[in-house]
């Protein structure tokens, strides 16, 4: 048995003079939930589309379930995948646009009503697609992708459109499937998301990969930072000179300083601004989240 | 490739498609048998392009399917909307990802659609046919004309071939939409291009130039509906009509297989 789900090699896509993908290297381990974050136009619906045979790389090749993605018939029939957001014939019903890629792909059609219950649509499967919300055509989506009971899940940002509740219901969705061993590639804007549900993280950048590993590693490796917030706000730019007097990276962001630097620094700092006729609102340590990680890396605020 | 078919059928099967295809279908057989049956006795013609076909032209074991065969280049019309729409409508809905994603073999999507589209062209041109025998009985008691030929083994035989070679006809129409469909992405545009280019551009090229019908696949698929004319052999405009047509579906099949699917 395959140890990894993905394994991409230099792989790049050219279009005219603009390298949208430029030598990517990155492998998703089987069994995971791997998110796979970066800006608008970093590549990465181009890499999605390149590993479901829907487009051909330029250079590099990559391995999907063991196989070449050179030839997606081996591997395709075990891969459920919504790409850049549920599409669907207007004019059928969310039943027979299921029932259409069942008999497509050879699946049971009895699976297509358990499916439409599994995502919340049980009641609404014969109304027509064009009468849907964004939400229900995103869930008709991800049932469609469920549908080869798959292996390995690519998604791309899933949650579009759905409301707090729908959020909550893919991420336990995607939870259920990962317990139930599939492997997840899910691309999001929705970075606290990638963050609670995601152990693996791919990231991009104008079509480059700067990390890829375990998300618990990339945040370990970041910097914490310790958040002072002054009594009076005329004290914030006086706060954060002090924490540079004291040779560290300060700056003010809303009503308060955050300084980079261990847990233990928030002491030094206390005393420094009491010393200086400053008093602390309150003062707290924290650990980079995802998002802020996400910015540092890809420049991208 | 019959997985293909099978799903292809679900869209056809859709009440939208099929009531409108039924709608068209009965709008012209009708007209065209009407317009037959009813001006018969008039000077000024009663079928394409003013020709005359009289009461006794009619009357013979030919004359039942003869306003089934004149409606072909109508019906061909239609099965050439018909397939361009079906077609193209997967770019514009973003929907041959999914395609693609189930069944990964673009030549068996393409002649899934295709097999798909000839048997949705058959039940049209079947219904058609019996329609058109249908109103041809019951016009020819309201105008006099003798049905009696119409009940012969020559009859019979001469209907068969007509429905045959109206199939063959519409089916070629199809294809045509089927390629402007692969070219153009767009089905509005397909369609637009095919129907101007057909009832239009063709039409009137082949009135002012000489002999340019035996070179134009339109021109040469309503010979084929006729069985054939006195210019222009039914032989001739079936094999050149057919060459035509399936060297353009190769040349946008390989095109199919190889364009990236950015959309």
């Amino acid at each position: 048995m395959q140890n990894t789900a993905i394994d991409v090699r230099d792989l790049s896509k050219k279009y005219g003079d603009r390298l949208a993908v430029s030598h990517a290297n990155f492998s998703v381990p089987m069994g995971s939930i791997c998110g796979f974050v970066g800006p608008n136009g970093s590549g990465k619906t181009t890499t999605i589309r390149m590993l479901l045979g829907l487009i051909s790389p330029t250079t590099g090749d990559g391995h999907v379930l063991g196989e070449d993605i050179s030839q997606p018939e081996k591997y395709l029939p075990q891969v459920g995948a919504m790409i850049e957001g549920p599409a669907f014939y207007p004019a059928l019903t969310g039943k027979q646009n299921l029932v259409v890629l069942a008999k497509l792909g050879g699946f049971n059609i009895e699976s297509v009503q358990g499916l439409l219950e599994k995502v919340g649509l049980g009641d609404r499967g014969d109304s027509k697609y064009k009468t849907y919300s964004l939400g229900m055509k995103q869930r008709l989506g991800i049932a469609a992708a469920l549908l080869p009971k798959p292996k390995l899940l690519v998604l791309d940002e899933p949650t579009n459109g759905l409301d707090p509740a729908g959020i909550q219901e893919v991420r336990a969705l995607l939870r259920q499937l990962a317990d139930d061993g599939s492997t997840i590639f899910v691309s999001s804007h929705l970075l606290s998301e990638i963050e609670m549900i995601c152990d693996q993280l791919v990231m991009l950048r104008e079509g480059k990969v700067i990390f890829t590993g375990k998300t618990s590693e990339l945040l370990a490796a970041q910097q914490p930072v310790v958040v002072a917030k002054p009594e009076h706000m005329n004290d914030l730019t006086k706060l954060a000179e002090i924490a540079k007097s004291l040779g560290h990276q300060a700056t003010v962001l809303d009503d308060a300083v955050h300084v980079k630097g261990e847990k233990n620094f928030a002491a030094e700092l206390n005393k420094a601004a009491f010393a200086a006729g400053v008093t602390l609102a309150s003062l707290a340590p924290i650990q980079a989240s995802l998002e802020e990680t996400f910015f540092e890396m890809t420049g991208d605020k | 490739m019959f997985k293909v078919m099978r799903a292809e059928l679900v869209k056809l099967r859709r009440p939208s498609l099929s009531v409108s295809t039924i709608a068209a279908v009965t709008f012209i057989t009708g007209l065209v048998t009407s317009l037959l049956y009813l001006l018969v006795d008039s000077p000024t013609g009663n079928a394409r392009e003013g020709t005359r076909i009289s009461r006794e032209i009619l009357q013979l074991p030919s004359g039942l399917s003869l306003s089934f065969s004149n409606a072909a280049g109508l019906l061909g019309v239609v099965a050439l909307c018909i397939f361009a729409a079906q077609t193209a409508q997967e770019y514009t809905y973003g929907t041959l990802r999914n395609l693609l994603v189930r069944q990964p073999s673009r030549m068996k999507v393409l002649l899934g659609k295709l097999g798909a589209m000839k048997l949705f062209a058959i039940v049209m041109v079947t219904f058609s046919a019996i329609l058109g025998f249908t109103l041809s009985y019951i016009l020819a008691g309201v105008k006099d004309v003798s049905t009696a030929a119409w009940g012969t083994s020559d009859a019979r035989a001469d209907a068969l071939r007509t429905f045959v070679n109206v199939l063959i006809a519409t089916i070629g129409y199809g294809i045509f939409g089927m390629i402007l469909g692969l070219l153009f992405r767009s089905p509005i545009s397909a369609i637009s291009i095919g129907v101007i280019w057909n009832l239009i551009i063709e039409g009137l090229l082949s009135v002012f130039i000489t002999n340019l019908a035996k070179y134009f696949p339109g021109q040469l698929l309503s010979v084929v509906a006729q069985g054939g004319t006195k210019d222009i052999s039914y032989q001739y405009a079936l094999i050149t009509s057919y060459s035509i047509l399936l060297t353009g579906l190769a040349i946008v099949a390989v095109l199919f297989k190889r364009r990236d699917v950015s959309n």
